[in-house]
């Protein structure tokens, strides 16, 4: 295919960016500020040309660029993608500039190393979700732990060492055990077809073919790998540490792509390369989704810390996205698709405005505010909106995923209940509990606290650029979400396809 | 008789190099006593001779000193093969860096007048280590291995006015003792039973029904004390954190790698040449079922890996902290010997070469670090990101690639490992070493968090390296990072060091 190397070139964008800032002089650091937004716009631009090229009928991967790169195990460079990794790859380069921008001030130390952390994260995100060799992916997914560890321990809150080493090891234990997965997998795919390849497209013609006692143990090993990123429900602990103790940045960057990594995982590697595992374990791991779902908004509720709000209600939310893919039907997984998207948007929001507040003040209590619609009123409307995008109003984002999600989940032949959607549903409802009160004591009533009077200063120019591209999207995708679903159409109907085919002896 | 001795001399070249530059030392040091400041370079020399001697055998597969007597094959008292080429070249170009380590060091700067005693006794355990890997008798294996034993009992305890450095040196010395009197005693048993030292002939003699398999069990395992001790395997590594702390530094680093790769090749041509009955086409090793070999080695790397990480979770020391790490690091190459497979071989020969390049690599920073603050506490390494921005960089790679973290050259070795566990079919195993592998995680992360996420409460000034160690470390990053991404030639030099001259 011509301009197949679009994806390469993408992907190198941010890397050579940071690698040009390493030797920029460290005291220029409006230079370095500008130029590595500049970068990570250009990566923007460059990632709308497989979005404007995409050719919506196909589902295969699109854009392939393949070099063999160690010959002895059949490990190639190996980059293509389809609607799911498009719309991922177009929400990370979306999210990296508005970041960039958001931590102008934020980030007073070390703007060098800073800017070039969130450009290589950049790169490993835009990776991860083009690679199509299970071996670079895991290359990628590793990549971004480093950068990651640096962005929560240098610039986080008081907590931040303690946060960033569990965030090390907790995602270090699950991409171990993927490694040992996809060693295993790839060796006993070999054994069936007489040649090692590390090659996705190749496994997932073979794959299914294991012996189903030794499927069933990849399909929890590579489960067990995302689940500890989605964060799922019991392995999401360390989320609410790296959240709050993050910096701005991180969070949106943690809660707008990096969960999606361990979602976009299940979908590009639990279904296709397990089929008769994923139907088996569907409705258990629905039932932790579920779980999922409500202990988050119970935990959220209770929270008198803002930031720690916001992360429990992501737990929540990615419980829907993984209700949605293990519903498995098309509308269930087409809403988990979107809603990945939907939550880096609207949660990206929430952090982003959670971190301007706390820019001003210093301060994340709840109690601690109070009445400030009267001092900051575009701020008010614009945690507003966000909150109304996060709990899923009709005619904004989130309404239309979790719609999806619980008309596919209701539909669903596998997990064969409505309980399912019965208790998912509250999950919607404690969400707008848990916004809307927290939205009331921040924003509503008398001025409590006098020092608000003297600290608090409404959005100025560059915030509201930050948050306006990102409002444009709640609303787009609120009403005419066609644009985005579209994308991942023909790719989640032929990997249900796929599953369906190998699942014929199971109620489906 | 003769005529077989100077025929094998053609095969021992690199032994004999090493042997006549340990006289010129010797004499260098005696007649210019003065100005010993060029032995290291004599000693340069002659090391990059040896290599150069080593690589012309690279590819040869030789017998040399076949005694007339023997039966009805010729058996050599030493082997020269690929394999035994490869982890001599390890052990020389380990020496090489190590002498330029010495150069380094302040430790043994201050010791000028007994320069030449240092690099004789490097030399002396060059030789052992050389003669060991080759060895194919029991009675050169015992002795090899002795004089690699002493000479490093007498370098651990070399800094004569340090405590600590005399304390390592007499608990090397007993503990060394007590096993290779073990290790002595079952030799004795093996010779007993079979009324042969040479491994080829014991094990064809070992494959008949006639003999005792309890007692040859037992003499194995007394065999094995001796070699773990040396490759510092539990339960046979008590001595290892206390003489490792007290040695010099690069003393330190070149026990922890070289004498490491002397002690695993040894140990492999033991269980390869001595119980070895049939290797499978793709690679599998059938033993004489003399005794579970497998079940032994896979249970000592397990405990020696959890021992060595657990134990390195709580120092504080740095070099303490390395040497459990280096336990640590036994345990898992271990595990590549015992899925007695070529693969697995592979995987070990991969391990070592990227071992020694980190692990020298992590002391180097350590030694040059302590020559400035004079400390090896982790509290001091502070704030060392800003201080020492290039040491900082170099040593977090460093232990990245001991963590195993892609794109570091220590991940292909963890990777080839992991890959020639699970073709065994050795899963469980493999996630018992993954489990490992996050807990070591957490005491390398730990020197990156003090590096670079603690502020130093003192001020101290920057740390710049010379000129040299930053050539010295370049040396060592380059390959670490080039294999991380490009691994296919040391996997294909592996791959061709593989065999062992058979059975």
């Amino acid at each position: 295919m011509e301009n197949s190397q679009i994806l390469t070139y993408l992907l190198f964008t941010p890397i050579i960016g940071a690698v040009i800032i390493l030797f920029m002089k460290e005291s220029q650091t409006v230079l370095i500020k500008i130029f590595g937004l500049l970068i990570s716009l250009f990566a923007f631009a460059v990632s709308l040309y497989p979005y404007f090229n995409f050719d919506y009928t196909n589902p295969d991967f699109q854009f392939i660029h393949k070099v063999l790169w160690i010959e002895s195990l059949d490990i190639s460079y190996h980059v293509g993608a389809d609607g799911i990794s498009v719309l991922l790859i177009l929400l990370t380069t979306f999210i990296t500039p508005i970041t960039l921008l958001s931590s102008w001030k934020a980030i007073d130390k070390k703007i060098k190393l800073f800017t070039m952390m969130m450009l290589l994260l950049e790169a490993g995100m835009i990776g991860v979700f083009m690679a199509l060799d299970v071996f670079l992916f895991y290359i990628f997914w590793e990549a971004m732990l480093i950068p990651m560890y640096f962005i929560i321990g240098i610039w986080g809150g008081e907590q931040r060492i303690y946060a960033s080493v569990k965030f090390f090891i907790y995602t270090m234990l699950g991409s171990l055990l993927m490694l040992v997965a996809i060693i295993w997998l790839t060796v006993a795919a070999s054994k069936n077809i007489g040649l090692y390849t590390t090659n996705l497209i190749l496994l997932y013609q073979q794959a299914p073919n294991i012996m189903l006692d030794i499927q069933k143990w990849l399909f929890l090993a590579f489960f067990f790998s995302f689940a500890i990123k989605v964060p799922l429900f019991p392995l999401h602990t360390w989320l609410p540490d790296a959240h709050v103790q993050a910096p701005t940045a991180g969070s949106v960057i943690l809660a707008g792509v990096l969960l999606k990594m361990g979602t976009y995982g299940l979908i590009r590697f639990n279904l296709p390369l397990f089929p008769q595992s994923t139907v088996e374990f569907a409705p258990f791991i629905s039932i932790l989704a579920i779980i999922g779902i409500i202990y988050g908004a119970l935990v959220a509720m209770v929270q008198t810390d803002m930031k720690k709000l916001v992360a429990y209600s992501s737990v929540s939310h990615l419980g829907f996205v993984v209700l949605g893919i293990f519903a498995l039907t098309f509308e269930s997984v087409q809403g988990a698709v979107i809603q990945m998207v939907n939550h880096g948007l609207s949660t990206g929001a929430l952090f982003l405005l959670v971190g301007i507040i706390y820019e001003r003040t210093h301060k994340r209590e709840i109690a601690y505010y109070g009445g400030i619609a009267k001092l900051v009123p575009l701020f008010a409307i614009a945690l507003m909106f966000a909150s109304l995008s996060s709990i899923g109003l009709p005619g904004l984002n989130g309404f239309i995923g979790e719609f999806l999600i619980l008309l596919g989940a209701f539909q669903s032949q596998v997990l064969d209940s409505w309980w399912y959607v019965v208790f998912a549903a509250t999950g919607v409802i404690f969400a707008a509990v848990y916004l809307l009160w927290m939205y009331q004591r921040v924003v509503f009533g008398t001025v409590t606290n006098e020092k608000l009077n003297t600290e608090l200063t409404d959005l100025n120019a560059r915030e509201i650029i930050v948050l306006v591209p990102i409002f444009i999207f709640i609303v787009w995708i609120g009403i005419y979400p066609t644009t985005f679903l579209d994308l991942s159409e023909a790719p989640v109907s032929a990997i249900l396809e796929h599953v369906k085919n190998y699942t014929f002896n199971f109620l489906y | 008789m003769i005529n077989e001795i100077l025929n094998s001399i053609t095969f021992i070249y690199p032994e004999l190099a090493v042997s006549i530059f340990l006289l010129i030392i010797v004499l260098v040091d005696l007649v210019f006593h003065k100005d010993k400041k060029y032995i290291p370079y004599i000693s340069l020399a002659g090391l990059v001779i040896t290599g150069i001697l080593v690589l012309n055998q690279i590819g040869i597969t030789h017998f040399a000193f076949v005694p007339q007597l023997s039966a009805v094959k010729k058996y050599g008292m030493m082997t020269i093969d690929p394999f035994g080429s490869y982890f001599k070249l390890l052990v020389v170009v380990t020496s090489i860096l190590i002498i330029f380590f010495t150069i380094a060091s302040e430790e043994v700067i201050d010791l000028k007048e007994r320069l030449g005693e240092f690099h004789a006794l490097i030399y002396g355990m060059i030789l052992g280590m050389l003669v060991m890997i080759s060895a194919s008798d029991l009675i050169l294996i015992y002795l090899s291995l002795e004089l690699l034993s002493l000479s490093s009992y007498v370098l651990a305890g070399f800094l004569k006015l340090r405590e600590r450095s005399s304390e390592a040196s007499l608990k090397y010395v007993i503990y060394g003792s007590v096993s290779s009197g073990l290790m002595l005693f079952g030799i004795s048993i093996i010779y007993g039973l079979t009324g042969s030292t040479n491994l080829y002939v014991i094990n064809s003699l070992i494959q008949g029904p006639q003999i005792n398999l309890f007692t040859l069990s037992f003499s194995s395992i007394l065999m094995f004390v001796g070699i773990g001790y040396k490759i510092s395997a539990a339960p046979f590594h008590f001595w290892t954190p206390d003489v490792y702390e007290g040695a010099p530094i690069s003393i330190t680093a070149y026990l922890s790698v070289a004498s490491k790769a002397a002690g695993f090749a040894l140990l492999i041509r033991f269980i390869q040449t001595g119980f070895t009955s049939f290797i499978s086409e793709d690679g599998y090793w059938t033993l004489i079922a003399v005794f579970d070999w497998q079940a032994l080695l896979i249970a000592i790397s397990i405990l020696t890996m959890t021992l060595g990480n657990f134990s390195a979770l709580w120092q504080d020391n740095l070099k303490r902290m390395l040497a459990y790490s280096s336990i640590a690091h036994a345990g898992y190459i271990l595990l590549g010997i015992a899925v007695l497979s070529n693969q697995g071989l592979i995987a070990v020969l991969i391990y070592f070469f990227v071992y020694m390049l980190m692990n020298i690599g992590a002391f180097y920073v350590v030694m040059l670090i302590s020559n400035k603050t004079g400390s090896e506490n982790i509290d001091d390494y502070d704030g060392l990101g800003a201080k020492a921005p290039f040491l900082g960089v170099a040593l977090a790679i460093f232990l990245i690639s001991l963590t195993g973290l892609p794109p570091t050259a220590g991940f292909i070795a963890k990777l080839y490992l992991f890959i020639a566990l699970i073709d065994a079919n050795m899963i469980v195993v493999a996630i018992i070493a993954l489990l490992n592998t996050v807990v070591s995680l957490y005491y390398y992360v730990r020197v990156l968090k003090h590096m670079y996420l603690t502020k130093s409460e003192r001020e101290q000034e920057n740390i710049t390296p010379s000129i040299g160690s930053l050539v010295y470390l370049l040396v060592l990053l380059i390959p670490i990072l080039f294999f991380g991404i490009y691994f296919t030639p040391i996997v294909e030099f592996a791959r061709s060091c593989v065999s062992l001259l058979g059975i």
